[in-house]
């Protein structure tokens, strides 16, 4: 039954693994609290050694195809469902992305002092569980199921651990969701039915559709669905309202790998899935999606501004920051889309990096307002490097992740006459962020501290960043560090995937926009 | 009488037809045994009877499955046209099977708590099982309607048992008058196909005009006679009754609400299921002709359900009647996968016999926790009642979670998985504007079926005990609930672990 080899069943031990240990915690109420801590390392770590064990076996030569291919039947053969495991040049960033995240929230929530700890570690493995089956799908019914599977247990953990108003925003969040995961199941089924290729494998219809590829009026409505579907996921504007408010009361586990990780299958499956099978229906929605995603960073980056909270600043800064990866999807160039990717990846570190240092500080202010709290830095400076650099991460600067994927964003849309003029107000988003997220830091850890908070502040209660909290922040530091610094250990297998996935420019239909490929990717696409 | 004997035997041997359903006779035996136990045996030993009714149905089950193989089972008629036999029937006799034993179990959770009489409950559900086994088979007007009056009847007084609750007893004069009129309109409308049917100056015209095949020749060449089409709907309408499809879901609510839980499960699983299995083979039978008539009806009345059993549930705060509202619109999904049937996608059958399974397995589950809950008052449990339930009773909570989350259609549970067919049959089906219509649905029943869950894990802060008696929950108790949730996981990851998968 099926194929696989050894390296393929790696790929699903590490999706077997998180789940496994799961539902071992799940029965794990009388545990004590070391044999809880190992359990949950095996769990946690177990993904990310696989990833890059992985990682070093990528084999690059076998583009369009996929790595450590498994294919299993599993009863949903007649309607061409296997579960099809394997990784490409575009999913392979984003598995390692889980797995470094998903390690990272580990070892902070198995540390920290939640009430039902078992229950909580085993939600957060059943959500990495998922996750990485997510991004190890190429079956296209299977990497929305893992989805779903990794979404519900935000809902519990809201609900549980969440802070104030946590009933109705578990609620709100999951319903939201669920309206967007369906539209996306919708469009994925239009895709399997009107192909009629009669499998739900990426490869198949790719295969297909690339030889023939559907009329445009299909792909538009197709390509409307998956949009939208996953628009609400990636919190797309006006879709964004449940992002701000789940963050906001969500435990920081459950807040790290949903805003760091699981967010990211919307805009995975939009550059792996929708752009390249439809590329008529992407020219399309182009002028919408470049509309919408202007909204996100426009007009979302001045209610980010406006924030006092400072976990709503964090939700509302991470709806903000999709809207370039979104603009990285619409140029629908190697370049762009390349860029995206790597923003996405940088995102994910950052923004987990960041509600993780918000619940440190938490900790030790007792409070998220910004206006309540100032001179942190004083009793805790290694919390306030971490914080510090974490920020610059996010707003674009040199030498970490983001900066790359916003430069090459932009690049790809100043490239080509069309849509140059996007870039100025693009470039606009940059200096919010950087206002809002410079004047957080000032507000928290410099300048004079509010008289309740001195009060706090010399007590003496407050102490720096401890191991169990460095430990996660660094790797998570390092791993935006060293894509700031290497992109090209991600991008030279995602651009070379890109360009063969993607279909040349002058088979499109109406769409002027020129892929021109970046110096990386030079030597690849010449060919 | 030596001779007829003789002859009887000679008859039975020679065309050994009875054989064929065994299981129901079985059935019929095991009933009107148990009510003759209760006569022979002392009165202490009456703690005996619910075994001999659990034990004897698992036993019919295990007789049911392997007698008749049902993976490549051949379609076949007997008793000259009554009974039709195919794979789909094999499969639902178990199905109902199950949901006889399940009754039964949860009866007697339910009656140890009652001042009732305890053996005619397992009599009636014993007799609901073998008449709904007979229901499905029927090939014949007049044999579906006797079937289905047994089932009917059975259930007024399944229905009213608890004769001391008053909503009990408003449920089963409720259930009484609209089964009736639902029963009489089912009638006339097959009245009214066997009177036209025999015109003898209509082509196809049959002596025999109440025989599925007869008729289906003689519907698709007379489709557009104005007797045909309105005793198809009013066919049609008596059984949108028996799956509480709008418009005719009114007595819903309050039945669901008034009978006995484990009736009330009864009700919504196996009688939901018989009449959609009905349907099916109507529409796909003796109605075929009729396509362009019912797709259109069908559909609206598709829509109508769905839309209407989820808003209607949304603000319902007692669980029983929002089991029944939500129960409504699983009704209007399962249309869906019918009428995608009609319209011509072969495996559409099963992927709605899935779906019903997948109910099953997570209705059961749920009312399952329900009747453990249950007071001696069953009718009136609220959503407060399950307030952090699962921090008093974690099993029960999982349970409930597990069985609520695949109602909703969360992977990887197996109401996903039928979701998932329905959806894919509607799609080839073409039938864009209803799957735009079950999306919403799905979407609204996550407010009430989270809502419960939200209850059941995180109410809000208070430490009011559940109801009044905690239920003695011994360890079969346990393995019964585990095992649903274990089914529900399972087809959910592996359907093929279903032997009947489209």
């Amino acid at each position: 039954m099926g194929h696989y080899d050894t390296t393929s069943l790696f790929l699903l031990a590490a999706i077997l693994a998180p789940l496994i240990a799961g539902v071992i915690l799940l029965f794990g109420g009388r545990f004590h609290i070391n044999t809880l801590r190992a359990i949950g390392a095996f769990g946690f770590g177990w993904p990310l050694i696989i990833g890059l064990m992985l990682y070093s076996l990528f084999e690059p030569s076998l583009v369009g195809d996929y790595n450590f291919e498994m294919r299993m039947p599993t009863g949903l053969e007649s309607i061409g469902i296997y579960l099809h495991l394997g990784l490409n040049g575009i999913s392979m960033p984003l598995f390692l992305l889980a797995g470094t995240v998903g390690f990272a929230a580990g070892l902070y929530a198995m540390y920290s002092n939640a009430e039902r700890l078992h229950l909580y570690l085993a939600l957060l493995l059943f959500m990495l569980g998922g996750l990485m089956g997510t991004f190890a799908s190429v079956d296209i019914f299977f990497f929305y199921f893992f989805h779903e599977f990794a979404l519900i247990p935000t809902f519990i953990m809201i609900g549980i651990w969440g802070g104030a108003g946590r009933r109705s925003a578990a609620i709100e969040m999951t319903i939201y969701l669920t309206l967007g995961a369906l539209l996306s199941l919708l469009g994925l089924i239009a895709l399997y039915v009107q192909s009629g290729v009669d499998s739900f494998s990426l490869l198949e219809l790719r295969q297909y559709l690339l030889a023939q590829p559907l009329s445009e009026t299909v792909q538009n409505n197709i390509f409307a669905l998956l949009l939208f579907g996953f628009g609400i996921l990636v919190s797309l504007f006006p879709f964004h309202s449940w992002a701000p408010k789940g963050y906001a009361v969500a435990p920081s586990g459950a807040a790290m790998l949903h805003a760091g990780v699981l967010k990211k299958f919307g805009l995975y499956g939009l550059l792996q899935i929708s752009a390249p099978l439809l590329p008529a229906g992407a020219a399309h929605w182009f002028p919408w999606i470049v509309g919408l995603a202007l909204c996100n960073i426009l007009f979302i980056g001045l209610v980010t501004m406006a924030q006092k909270d400072l976990k709503m600043m964090l939700g509302y800064s991470s709806v903000m920051h999709m809207g370039y990866a979104f603009l990285g999807i619409a140029t629908f160039s190697i370049v762009g889309v390349g860029g995206a990717l790597l923003m996405m990846v940088a995102h994910g570190l950052s923004v987990a990096l960041l509600f993780m240092l918000s619940t440190c500080i938490y900790h030790r202010s007792q409070t998220f307002d910004l206006s309540k709290m100032g001179g942190l830095a004083t009793k805790a400076p290694v919390l306030a490097a971490f914080f510090v650099a974490a920020t610059m991460a996010s707003i674009g600067l040199p030498g970490f992740g983001n900066f790359w994927g916003e430069f090459t964003i932009f690049a790809a849309l100043a490239e080509v006459e069309k849509t140059r003029w996007i870039v100025a107000p693009a470039a606009i988003g940059i200096i919010i962020s950087a206002i809002y997220g410079l004047r957080a830091v000032a507000n928290i850890f410099f300048g004079q501290p509010k008289e309740e908070f001195e009060a706090q502040l010399n007590g003496g209660t407050i102490e720096d960043l401890k191991g169990f909290e460095k430990l996660p922040a660094g790797i998570l530091i390092a791993a935006l560090v060293i894509v700031g610094i290497f992109p090209r250990i991600l991008s030279d297998d995602a651009n070379r995937e890109l360009a063969e996935i993607y279909p040349t420019v002058d088979t499109l239909p109406h769409h002027e926009v020129s892929a021109i490929p970046s110096k990386e990717t030079h030597k690849e696409v010449s060919h | 009488m030596n001779d007829l004997l003789a002859e009887f035997l000679r008859g039975y041997t020679a065309n050994n037809q009875w054989a064929i359903i065994m299981p129901e006779i079985m059935l019929a035996v095991l009933a009107l045994g148990l009510l003759g136990a209760e006569m022979v045996l002392p009165k202490k030993s009456h703690g005996l009877i619910p075994r001999l009714a659990l034990w004897g149905q698992l036993f019919v089950l295990v007789v049911a499955m392997t007698a008749g193989s049902y993976i490549g089972f051949e379609s076949k008629s007997y008793f000259s046209g009554m009974i039709y036999q195919t794979d789909i029937t094999q499969f639902m006799r178990g199905f109902f099977l199950v949901c006889s034993i399940l009754v039964c179990y949860l009866g007697h959770i339910y009656l140890s708590k009652q001042q009732l009489p305890k053996t005619e409950f397992y009599h009636l559900v014993i007799i609901i099982s073998a008449a709904m086994m007979l229901l499905v088979q029927s090939s014949n007007f007049v044999m579906l309607f006797v079937a289905l009056e047994t089932v009917t009847v059975a259930f007024y007084v399944l229905v009213a048992y608890c004769r001391s609750s008053s909503l009990s007893l408003e449920a089963g004069l409720k259930y009484l008058v609209m089964g009736a009129l639902s029963s009489s309109i089912l009638l006339f409308g097959i009245v009214l196909l066997y009177g036209v049917a025999g015109n003898p100056e209509l082509a196809f015209n049959s002596q025999d005009a109440l025989n599925f095949d007869e008729l289906r020749n003689f519907i698709a060449l007379n489709s557009d006679n104005l007797l045909v089409r309105v005793g198809a709907l009013l066919v049609i309408a008596g059984i949108c009754f028996k799956i509480g499809a709008v418009p005719f879901q009114i007595w819903v609510p309050d039945v669901y609400q008034g009978s006995p839980t484990p009736v009330t499960a009864y009700l919504a699983v196996a009688s939901k299921a018989a009449g959609f299995i009905v349907l099916l083979q109507l529409v796909t039978g003796p109605f075929m002709g009729l396509q362009g008539l019912l797709v259109p009806v069908l559909s609206f009345v598709a829509a109508a359900t769905i839309l209407f059993g989820n808003f209607a549930a949304v603000t319902q705060r007692n669980v029983k009647r929002l089991m029944g509202l939500s129960g409504i619109a699983h009704a209007g999904y399962i249309l869906v996968g019918v009428i995608a049937a009609m319209r011509g996608v072969a495996w559409a059958p099963y992927a709605v016999i899935f779906y019903l399974v997948t109910y099953l397995l997570a209705s059961f589950a749920v009312f399952g926790v329900m009747t453990h809950l249950a007071g001696s008052d069953d009718a009136n449990q609220e959503l407060d009642d399950y307030e952090n339930l699962a921090r008093k009773r974690p099993f029960l909570g999982g349970i409930l979670a597990c069985g609520l989350g695949s109602l909703a259609g969360i992977p990887p549970l197996g109401g996903f998985i039928g979701k998932l067919f329905l959806f894919v049959a509607a799609f080839q089906a073409e039938l864009f504007g209803l799957l735009g219509i079950s999306v919403l649905g799905v979407v609204i029943s996550i407010y009430y079926y989270f809502g419960w869950v939200r209850e059941c894990y995180f109410g809000n802060a208070s430490d009011e005990v559940i109801h009044d008696v905690k239920a003695p929950f011994n360890m079969s108790d346990r393995v019964l609930l585990g095992a649903l949730v274990v089914g529900t996981v399972i087809i959910g990851i592996v359907p093929a672990a279903l032997p009947i998968i489209p």
